[in-house]
């Protein structure tokens, strides 16, 4: 491990060194190359595919999880498979993450499939962060794909970032909850360049009385294009909003695509979506306060997306 | 000191010129309270505007503390102690309370001192300094939010136009007595846009301006009773009270 390696480690996972306590996997170039299991938590490798198997025992409480992944080489194809198993009434946080240095021209792509199997009662909160730097004109590619299986009053709310510099990403995110359950999902995404993101969401309320908040909230700069298509589907007595909220800028395009279905009469759910400029009075605020254009926009992009 | 010299602006509107504002000359002396009223579409906003930079003259000069600032930006006139409280303020997704002031104030703001400066506004700081400066709050939480950006500000002169305005009459009453205890220990000079009878109260001086000329000027007690007799017409301001 050396600086840029800890220096992606602070962006995406917020970790400056090895955590002194807790579980967690770090994964480099394709390798596992540190990982440490806890009494509660215990991480273990795959046997038929690339990956880990993180085991969390029921009523874990109040422990937290890193398993961030970087990427410091050119020409990189990392497919991984991580499972979660979280614990009937476990209380747990889980920081994942991926950041791709590149300087090569080469192609570097992390690929990561994450299932998290959350029994009853248990809480989830999971972070994910992506970010890509490097001088190299070799593509920065992360694909992940998430599977969320929630069981009876069950909670898991995920805050997944993209803070900048991925050249493409296609996000594949399903959910299905059982009674009582409820999912929150925060997406943040940033483009610049000739970036392009796809965020595709299915989440699926199956029992009654379940409930789902999804927000997604982008800035899209230069020529970048975003695509959103969140959909709720209410198969029982549940309650479901989306929300798309984005700032166009420059000559960049951006679809949102929010849909919502219901198969029974007791689903509630509603769906939103705004996309525009930055409004100028907002900028002109800022501006009276003594920041030039440049840094009003900033701020109002950084809150934006905070 | 702020001097106005004879300031206008015109728009061009096919192939008419409309102005705006007019040859309006001015002074406001150090740490005194000016109000301007008048009817709506006289110019006020308009020349407030013009003070902060955010429109340009078309003739004239703004001179402050002896220097000629008409051609500075908006941020160079902050920069030199000018703030400006919006008619109708922006709201912002994603910026909290406590952030807007401590970006109001150039530096991260204790808790404290944000908490002082909402009191002052009449809001409860605690319910207040972690929300969203966005649509979940109503117009009136938005306007003393608006009054309370540039209290956290060290500034020379404060232009605040028509703080009254979109406020209801509960809001209105605690917004004047907040206004009368700020003005009581400023040392900023200020120029209020008003209607409003209470706030004109306020000041040492008032100026009415309408079709974008002044149409009078002198002190409370010596414009205040005029307004009552030959202005009130055009002022309209006792109707327009909440």
């Amino acid at each position: 491990m050396d600086k840029t390696d800890y220096s992606m480690l602070g962006k995406i996972a917020g970790m400056s060194s090895i955590p002194s306590v807790g579980a967690y996997n770090i994964r480099k170039n394709g390798v596992g190359i540190e990982r440490r299991s806890t009494e509660n938590i215990e991480i273990t490798p795959k046997k038929d595919n690339p990956g880990i198997d993180i085991r969390i025992k029921p009523g874990t409480k109040a422990e937290k999880v890193h398993i961030p992944v970087i990427i410091t080489e050119e020409g990189v194809n990392d497919l991984v498979y991580n499972d979660f198993y979280i614990g009937e009434g476990a209380d747990v946080e889980i920081v994942a993450g991926c950041g791709i240095h590149n300087s090569g021209c080469k192609t570097s792509e992390h690929d990561g499939i994450h299932r998290f199997f959350i029994g009853r009662n248990a809480k989830v909160r999971y972070v994910e962060k992506h970010y890509g730097e490097g001088e190299g004109t070799g593509k920065r590619i992360l694909n992940p794909t998430t599977q969320v299986y929630m069981q009876e009053n069950s909670y898991c709310e995920m805050e997944t970032v993209q803070i900048k510099g991925v050249d493409s990403t296609v996000r594949e995110t399903t959910a299905e909850l059982a009674e009582g359950a409820k999912f929150v999902v925060l997406e943040k995404l940033m483009t610049h360049g000739s970036q392009k993101a796809q965020s595709n969401m299915t989440v699926n309320l199956n029992g009654s009385d379940s409930s789902a908040q999804i927000v997604s909230r982008s800035v899209a700069k230069d020529t970048s294009e975003q695509v959103f298509k969140p959909t709720a589907v209410g198969n029982a007595y549940c309650k479901a909003h989306v929300q798309c909220d984005s700032i166009i800028m420059d000559g960049a395009k951006i679809s949102s695509v929010p849909a919502i279905t219901a198969n029974n009469a007791d689903a509630h759910i509603v769906h939103e979506a705004a996309i525009g400029r930055i409004n100028n009075d907002q900028l002109l605020k800022l501006m009276t306060f003594g920041m030039n254009e440049q840094e009003a926009e900033d701020v109002i992009i950084q809150g934006f997306l905070s | 000191m702020l001097e106005i010299k004879n300031l206008s602006f015109t728009v061009e509107n096919g192939n008419t010129e409309t102005g705006i504002v007019n040859d309006i000359s001015m002074t406001v002396p150090d740490g005194r309270l000016i109000v301007i009223t008048g009817p709506n579409g006289g110019g006020k906003s308009t020349l407030a505007r013009l003070i902060m930079g955010i429109e340009k003259p078309t003739g004239g000069q703004i001179i402050f503390n002896n220097e000629d600032i008409t051609n500075l930006s908006i941020s160079e006139r902050a920069k030199k102690g000018i703030g400006y409280a919006f008619q109708q303020p922006p709201r912002f997704k994603g910026l909290t309370v406590r952030r807007l002031l401590s970006l109001a104030h150039g530096s991260e703001l204790p808790e404290d001192r944000c908490c002082s400066y909402l009191t002052k506004v009449g809001l409860c700081s605690q319910d207040y300094l972690n929300r969203e400066v966005d649509s979940s709050l109503s117009g009136g939480e938005v306007k003393r939010i608006e009054i309370a950006t540039l209290m956290a500000r060290e500034l020379l002169l404060a232009i605040y136009d028509e703080p009254e305005a979109g406020i209801d009459l509960w809001s209105f009453t605690m917004l004047v007595d907040s206004f009368k205890s700020m003005m009581a220990d400023r040392k900023e000079s200020v120029v209020i846009i008003s209607h409003q009878e209470r706030i004109m109260k306020l000041a040492d001086e008032i100026i009415i301006i309408a079709d974008g000329k002044i149409r009078a000027q002198g002190s409370r007690d010596e414009i205040f009773p005029k307004l009552m007799g030959e202005f009130d017409n055009a002022c309209k301001f006792r109707e327009q009270s909440v």
